[in-house]
């Protein structure tokens, strides 16, 4: 259990997804423009995540690596990615019009997250276990869905501030998750207080 | 698509007027991840541009072959696999710099500019001037990568290219190890895409209407730029005679948000993840 929280809490907060490993910058620029859209990315970034580590771990460990084709695993996840993307839209279209409606639209821009495909590689790099896999990709969800919701506030209030000319737009967004960035480096060493 | 492209043009437009990472905020995550170094960022640009320059070539060539309805999957694939081959030979000859660049090379697969040029350029165009747009994209890339990658290096270690550099630490400047961390990536691409937004700016203004001709293919990334354009913008007034005012919005400045909004209405764009 002590092993499963200090993965959930060190990839939460210290190897943050976004803000310490640079995984899905480019839906955290570009979808964090009202808090709204952010939380719709990041449910639907959480729920592939959490389907796509439990189809790719036993495709790797169990498939390829006995019969030496672990080097496939590039092209292997992506597919993977791609078609349970495409399955799960399927599904909550038909079963769930509410959910879809909240986070549909985010679905296909999924399947090009580097988010989601470097979790899957991590999770085989460090050669976890498959619950201690599930964790991780949950923490790294959760982890991607705080930094959106925290960047998100920052960005809305950031529409009302007077800002010089030649860092509006994309620049001052940078240097505002820069210093997002920041207080993120604040919970260094929490894990080692937390569980010793 | 109208109008023939000079070579030369497919060449050089990636490196100011349309660079992939700086103005039409293309592949962000290798850019922050990997640059804690210049030969990291070297390494990674270069990286990138061979998979560019050959996915764009493959894909071209099979331009007609790939059912319309399946050539997202397709590129993928392709593009999947061209990384693995090149996650081979590093892995045989640059043990050290794949090391260093770790999961980023598989990573490769999912760099929206690769993706993005296949859609927008490759799918419509023969193999030669593909191979140009290509090279000309990564050249852009990589400048862009080499530059941030030195600037990181310098001010966060000292050092460039693994050389001290004592003309600088003597000087009274100690490294300053957040531009190492990654807000300090963060920081400097910030820096980075506010210089390169004002040359644009000045090249824009620089030059008569004719040579700003954007190609239009559905789904491009020039077109969602252009709808960009459009309602930033006057329709159908020239350019020229406007003054280079706070209105006159680059495309990089409102492109995030016109990606998300895009997104929110047709639910498709694949570039824009």
């Amino acid at each position: 259990m002590k092993e499963f929280l200090i993965i959930l809490f060190s990839v939460i907060l210290i190897d943050n997804l976004v803000l310490s490993r640079f995984l899905g910058v480019c839906s955290f620029l570009g979808l964090t423009k009202s808090v709204k859209n952010a939380m719709g990315m990041s449910v639907a970034v959480i729920f592939v995540m959490l389907v796509s580590t439990a189809v790719t771990y036993p495709i790797y460990w169990d498939l390829l690596e006995p019969v030496g084709l672990g080097y496939l695993q590039t092209v292997v996840f992506i597919l993977v990615i791609a078609s349970v993307v495409q399955v799960l839209e399927a599904i909550i279209r038909k079963g769930f019009p509410p959910l879809y409606k909240a986070m549909g639209i985010y679905l296909p821009l999924i399947t090009t997250n580097c988010a989601i495909l470097g979790v899957m590689l991590i999770n085989i790099q460090e050669t976890y276990s498959f619950m201690a896999a599930i964790t991780s990709s949950l923490g790294a969800g959760v982890g991607y869905m705080l930094a959106m919701f925290l960047f998100a506030g920052v960005r809305e209030k950031m529409d009302k501030a007077d800002i010089p000319e030649f860092m509006d737009g994309l620049p001052i967004t940078l240097m505002a998750a820069a210093i997002v960035s920041v207080s993120f480096m604040g919970f260094k060493g929490v894990i080692e207080n937390l569980f010793g | 698509m109208a109008q023939k492209k000079s070579a030369g043009y497919e060449l050089t437009k990636g490196i100011i007027k349309e660079n992939p990472l700086l103005i039409l905020m293309l592949g962000t995550c290798p850019a922050l991840a990997v640059t804690t170094s210049a030969m990291n960022g070297l390494g990674m640009g270069v990286a990138s541009t061979a998979v560019l320059v050959m996915s764009n070539v493959v894909i071209s060539l099979l331009r007609k072959v790939i059912p319309d309805k399946v050539r997202i999957p397709a590129y993928i694939t392709i593009i999947a696999s061209l990384v693995t081959i090149l996650q081979f030979l590093l892995e045989a000859y640059m043990p050290d710099l794949n090391a260093s660049l770790g999961i980023f090379i598989p990573l490769i697969t999912v760099n929206c500019i690769i993706l993005g040029r296949a859609e927008a350029y490759a799918n419509s165009h023969g193999a030669l001037y593909s191979a140009l747009d290509g090279l000309g994209m990564g050249i852009g890339f990589t400048l862009a990568l080499f530059f941030i990658g030195s600037l990181r290096e310098i001010l966060g270690f000292g050092t460039f290219f693994d050389l001290p550099m004592p003309w600088i630490t003597e000087g009274g400047l100690q490294p300053m190890m957040i531009f190492g961390l990654p807000a300090g990536g963060f920081a400097i691409f910030g820096i980075m895409v506010a210089i390169t937004q004002k040359l644009s700016k000045k090249y824009y203004s620089q030059r008569p209407q004719a040579t700003m001709d954007r190609e239009h293919f559905p789904g491009s990334i020039s077109q969602r730029t252009d709808v960009v354009f459009e309602e930033t913008e006057v329709h159908d007034g020239p350019r020229a005679p406007r003054t280079p005012a706070r209105d006159a919005v680059p495309p990089a400045e409102t492109e995030p948000g016109a990606f998300a909004r895009q997104a929110e209405a047709d639910g498709e764009s694949e570039e824009s993840k």
